[in-house]
């Protein structure tokens, strides 16, 4: 499963300045380590003990993960992947 | 004369040597304003966005504060992410982030300095606004820079539009 990942601003630092890669995968969790495989140290920053960091957002098209199954959740052929800090505070 | 408004010719931060002041027409001040009142008691947040590394606000877009909270604040995931592809479509990026303090003086909180850290690991660190509205009849408006856990206030230059 060939997906497209949009990548913030200040993690660009790990893509070579690109705004999108590609990756593959058939969940978000193998796609996130086929991301590491190709752009080192993006995975510390978005998965932390098995788990999505909590104040980061990761949606599949327009679906937050954490109401897809998180890590576990499947990908298709074609998805876009997009990765936001949340905003929050009090 | 708005209230809340502070005038200054900015200040240096020696550490970056940059000039440290956040210019915003009138117009988006009234417009975050009115949302702060308008969702008292409750925190309202949002976004002013401008062109990506331009520093300008230039339209605001309120957010839904989808912890309905007197006392903290989350952009609603969804909404942020449909905001953030429309923002990105026009080479846009949060300039300005705001949200209101509504029984607190307008001062980022623990809480805010924490998740401004975790923010500024995935986009570039924006102004933070914050809306005081504790006092029905006058507001108070401050901006602040949050970088590496160190909040500077920074003067507000309000252009009259």
């Amino acid at each position: 499963m060939a997906v497209t990942v949009s990548i913030p601003t200040i993690l660009r630092t790990h893509t070579g300045g690109e705004k999108q890669v590609q990756a593959r995968g058939a969940t978000l969790a193998e796609v996130i380590d086929n991301l590491e495989a190709n752009h080192g140290g993006l995975k510390a920053r978005l998965v932390k003990e098995g788990t999505l960091h909590r104040f980061v957002n990761v949606y599949v098209n327009d679906e937050d993960v954490r109401f897809a199954g998180g890590l576990d959740a499947a990908i298709a052929d074609g998805d876009n992947v997009t990765i936001l800090p949340a905003v929050a505070g009090g | 004369m708005i209230p809340g408004r502070s005038h200054g010719l900015g200040t240096v931060c020696p550490a970056r040597k940059i000039v440290i002041v956040l210019r915003i027409r009138e117009d988006l001040v009234d417009a975050m304003v009115a949302h702060a009142r308008r969702d008292h008691p409750d925190e309202a947040c949002g976004i002013l966005a401008g062109p990506e590394g331009s520093g300008e606000p230039q339209r605001v877009i309120p957010m839904l504060n989808a912890a309905r909270s007197p006392t903290y604040y989350e952009f609603d995931s969804t909404e942020w992410n449909a905001v953030y592809r429309e923002m990105t479509a026009k080479d846009e990026e949060p300039v300005v982030i705001y949200h209101s303090h509504t029984a607190t003086e307008p001062y980022p909180s623990r809480t805010d300095i924490a998740r401004a850290q975790e923010y500024a690991q995935f986009l570039a660190p924006p102004h933070y606004v914050l809306i005081g509205t504790r006092d029905p009849e006058r507001h108070e408006l401050r901006s602040y820079r949050i970088l590496d856990g160190e909040v500077t206030e920074e003067p507000v230059d309000v252009v009259p539009t």
